[in-house]
């Protein structure tokens, strides 16, 4: 085997799923997930939400198999750090150092993760899962310039009588979540300049857990003492800091099989293959690392977990502000923008069972969000549910055939649902807003919620005490009302509506 | 026949070259750049008709003011194109093209104090004021829609404000501004011109000679119409403006059933000698963008001429027709209009037919009878209600309308239909928001029953959308 064809294979490997998982955050055309939608299923976390056994298991037998590549091959925001860190890597060549695995850091994490996904602290667990990392910076800050890209070929296609692109609102969903993704970047892109994979190896769960595997994995990087000439490039090229070349010295738990070390070697001293014996104990090691290469490692893994920690704690204090898109119009009467109303119970999307159920095996991945067709799906502000996706009705209502989110959905928290089910599916109980209405406060016949709801569980009745019998004010069916809204979508009552939407703990058929 | 001989021939084939000869040298020096191919307007040969009340020489083609082109602005981001229309009025346009339209001999310009959003009649009095009085005819109405504008004194000051903006003493056509409307058309009639006695007041200003010719312009209820033309021995109605085009003229009752067709009333007045003006020649402009197969049923027989020349030659056939009104956007509206009037080629009773057998292709497509003249606007619920019907006849004429999900090219149309929509139309303001308040029922000219239309597009949209057409 030359020594490159590991590093090559890996690269063509990770492309492909980065690329892949990408688009598929990005188009929100609803295409491309039929061709992509399993690679979102094939993430860690969301099979274990999802109870995929058979993804978890083929996963951990590759990990049993050949180290951590699910690291440097499937997970996208693995694979962005190593883009980052390569980039840096032109200027900046041979600059890792050894250095030991923060155990306790990163056993703290994954003890958090897994206490705060257990307890229903989901807005903690999202903030430290990969995948959903990666999704939200996709979503909040590559999707505006990939939509405004679109724009800006719709209005060329417009200009051509063409129906091959068309416009796709870009709006800010949710502040705390832009702020949260934002900073996120902000705090990858630090870490994975200056050092590589330091987030994987200290703050990832997933990474964690894998390690547990990677140490007992069939096939390992092994240094060949006898060809080795302790030049030490390994470990200069090491991303993941995990090889002490001049020991000969590999962690394993830390190691993601990128084979970059392999590619430098001068002497073809370290292969892949499978290693007898004892794997090296977890975190202890016999071989003094050098010491002056630990310090400033250290200290560079510290302050980086310092800033995001810092970080997501002021994006979790942001998390109340609400935000306001104003229009400009011409010849025609202005149209006051929509204001969400309150909802004692989040309306969450059809398939997510019982918000409880939802709550746990939400990542916040946000994918659901960008395939929304209809503008309804935004990450929750609320925050012990930051960034799970909730519904608001200003801009479009939960079509009765659009199964998109349920669809796309990686963790199983939004089922499938077959368009059929999803029009009978009830997710939220619609009751009228006296006062709100134009028909009780100005005299307005309207009926225009009765006219558009989906489900006919919207009916005028006379309103009591009008003489005239002409004014009719809407009678709701609950056990006909879906929670789609329609009906708020489309009265005309402004900036809040007179008819809204409440979210029920428990969905169920009608 | 003698027989042509050799020399004779020759003679022939002579003066043929030269002729060819002298055409292409006339080309070639002359560097003649307008297009070839059309036929285009003759300076001084304008058909005129004469009005038998004040022997007016009335062009046939009129120029209506009603659609003046404005200055483009940039449009809101996610503004359809047709939110620009408050835009300001394009007067240095304005000008050039009445200067044009004067030079090729038209002289009958029409305005109301409500057309543009009320900005007109001023746009129209800067222009015209800019040439001699005594060449041209101004025709502007008592537009008092708005009951604020019924007291007397009210709809008196709306007269000398007409003035005033026109920068005239005297008005050469004056008309009692579309009449036939309203919940009650006749109470609305009694309101507006009886019970304040503006209709009288009109009279007198006939009298004293600052109204030169009075009429009135009518839609909807033909009560009024009848009622105002059994008192003509009383008023002595100068002219009417009614509207009158080949698809009325045959179908004007099947497209909606409130409507009058076109024959009754031009036969109406025909029969008192009251000259017609007519309104709504090419009904919005509808009738001079129709589908391909009819363009091309039309250039077969007319290659020269424009698909919108065979409307105004229907109007212009009809010998009471005084003129016929084309609100002109664009100079190449106007170009078009002049080379179809100068001078004006009536149509043969065989062509007369074939407009008949399009008016039916037309009326079978089922459009949305809407002429986008935006009295029904703005809709208080900010539904842009013009440009849902014109994107929903658009689909009808460019073929991206399915009737069903088997057609070979429903997802092309499906797709074009939708995307068309958000394009043409912000989503805030499409057929869904309709409330059915009925603010714009009785706005409407044609008598477009707009609340149920606005149904009908939005549960075609729904179709397309789920699935289940």
């Amino acid at each position: 085997m030359h020594k490159k064809t590991l590093q090559r294979i890996r690269r063509v490997l990770a492309a492909i799923f980065f690329l892949g998982i990408t688009l598929m955050f990005l188009d929100f055309s609803g295409t491309l997930h039929k061709f992509l939608g399993w690679m979102a299923k094939a993430q860690f976390l969301p099979a274990v939400l999802a109870l995929n056994f058979v993804v978890i298991a083929i996963l951990l037998i590759i990990t049993l198999l050949f180290g951590r590549i699910y690291c440097s091959v499937i997970c996208p925001l693995g694979v962005f750090q190593d883009g980052v860190a390569h980039v840096h890597n032109w200027t900046k060549k041979n600059r890792y150092t050894f250095s030991k695995a923060h155990n306790i850091l990163r056993y703290i994490m994954l003890g958090v993760f897994v206490v705060t996904l257990v307890a229903g602290l989901s807005s903690i667990a999202a903030l430290l899962a990969p995948y959903s990392a990666y999704g939200r910076i996709v979503q909040s800050l590559f999707a505006p310039v990939w939509q405004w890209i679109n724009n800006g070929l719709a209005a060329i296609s417009e200009h051509f009588n063409s129906y091959a692109f068309y416009e796709k609102d870009v709006w800010m969903r949710s502040l705390p979540t832009l702020i949260i993704a934002a900073l996120t970047l902000v705090v990858i892109v630090i870490l994975a300049w200056r050092n590589g994979r330091t987030y994987c190896n200290n703050i990832c769960p997933v990474g964690t857990f894998l390690s547990f595997f990677s140490r007992f994995s069939w096939f390992k990087m092994h240094i060949n003492e006898e060809k080795c000439i302790q030049c030490g490039l390994c470990t200069k090229n090491c991303k993941a800091s995990c090889i002490d070349g001049k020991n000969g010295f590999v962690d394993y738990s830390r190691c993601v099989t990128c084979g970059n070390c392999m590619a430098v070697c001068p002497k073809e001293a370290i292969e892949y293959k499978h290693v007898k014996g004892n794997p090296t104990p977890v975190g202890a090691n016999n071989h003094s690392p050098m010491t002056d290469d630990k310090q400033p490692d250290t200290e560079t893994v510290d302050t980086g977990k310092r800033a995001f920690l810092i970080g997501s704690a002021v994006a979790l204090g942001t998390a109340a502000f609400a935000q306001e898109k104003k229009k400009v119009d011409g010849g025609l009467a202005a149209i006051k923008d929509k204001v969400i109303p309150e909802r004692t119970v989040p309306i969450v999307p059809a398939g997510a069972g019982s918000l409880q159920r939802f709550r746990t095996h939400c990542t916040g991945c946000q994918l659901c969000v960008s395939q929304c067709p209809n503008d309804v799906l935004r990450p929750s502000t609320d925050l012990m549910h930051l960034m799970q996706p909730v519904m608001s009705y200003e801009r479009g209502w939960c079509r009765p055939e659009c199964t998109a989110c349920s669809d796309v959905c990686p963790t199983g928290a939004i089922r499938k649902l077959l368009k059929e089910e999803k029009a009978v599916t009830k997710k939220g109980q619609a009751y009228w807003v006296s006062q709100n209405c134009i028909v009780t406060a100005n005299g307005i016949p309207c009926g225009n919620c009765a006219r558009h709801c989906p489900a006919m569980a919207i009916e005028m009745v006379p309103k009591r005490g009008d003489e005239t019998g002409k004014l009719l004010i809407p009678s709701i069916n609950e056990s006909k009302c879906v929670g789609c809204g329609a009906c708020e979508y489309v009265c005309p009552a402004r900036p809040l509506s007179a008819i809204v939407v409440n979210g029920v703990e428990q969905q169920r058929l009608i | 026949m003698k027989d042509i001989t050799r020399r004779d021939f020759l003679k022939l084939i002579g003066a043929g070259t030269v002729a060819t000869a002298a055409t292409m040298t006339g080309c070639q020096n002359g560097g003649d750049l307008t297009p070839t191919g059309t036929i285009q307007p003759q300076k001084g040969q304008m058909t005129y008709r004469t009005n038998p009340n004040t022997g007016d020489k009335v062009s046939l083609l009129g120029f209506g003011m009603m659609r003046l082109p404005v200055i483009e602005t940039e449009a809101p981001k996610g503004a359809s194109g047709r939110e620009a229309k408050s835009a300001p009025i394009d007067q240095e346009m304005v000008n050039k093209m009445v200067d044009k339209a004067i030079e090729y001999g038209v002289n009958y310009f029409d305005t109301s104090p409500v057309y543009c959003q009320g900005r007109s009649e001023k746009a129209t009095g800067i222009a015209l004021s800019r040439h001699k009085r005594d060449s041209y005819y101004l025709a502007t109405k008592m537009s008092n829609f708005a009951p604020g504008t019924w007291p007397r004194e009210e709809s008196i000051k709306m007269f000398h404000n007409s003035l005033k903006e026109l920068q005239t003493d005297y008005i050469d056509y004056m008309l009692l501004h579309s009449v036939g409307g309203g919940k009650d058309s006749m109470e609305m009639l009694r309101q507006r011109y009886y019970d304040n006695g503006i209709l009288d007041f009109l009279l007198e200003q006939r009298e004293k000679g600052v109204i030169r010719n009075l009429g009135f312009s009518y839609h909807g209820d033909v009560k009024v119409f009848d009622y105002l033309l059994s008192r003509h021995d009383e008023y002595k109605w100068d002219f009417v403006q009614i509207e009158m085009n080949y698809l009325d003229w045959h179908f004007a009752h099947e497209i909606e059933e409130e409507n009058t067709r076109a024959d009754y009333l031009y036969n109406e007045l025909d029969k008192r000698k009251i000259p017609a003006v007519i309104m709504e020649p090419l009904l919005g402009g509808r009738l001079a963008n129709v589908p391909d197969h009819i363009v091309r049923e039309m250039k077969k027989r007319e290659p020269e001429r424009s698909v919108a020349s065979w409307a105004f030659r229907f109007c212009g056939t009809f010998p009471n027709v005084l003129t016929s009104l084309s609100g002109m956007t664009y100079m190449d509206h106007l170009d078009d209009n002049l080379a179809t009037h100068c001078p004006l080629k009536p149509l043969t009773s065989e062509e007369l037919d074939f407009l008949e057998d399009i008016a039916k292709k037309i009326y079978d497509l089922k459009n949305i009878p809407c002429t986008a003249c935006q009295y029904c606007m703005p809709c208080p619920f900010g539904l842009d209600i013009p440009g849902i019907f014109s994107h929903y006849n658009k689909c009808i004429k460019e073929g991206n309308f399915a009737k069903s999900q088997d057609e070979s090219d429903y997802k092309k149309m499906r797709r074009a239909f939708l995307i068309g929509y958000d394009r043409s139309v912000p989503k805030l303001r499409q057929a869904d928001h309709c409330t059915h308040c009925g603010e714009c029922v009785h706005h409407c000219p044609q008598r477009i029953n707009i609340p149920e239309t606005m149904d009908m597009v939005n549960n075609y949209v729904e179709k397309l959308k789920q699935g289940t057409l």
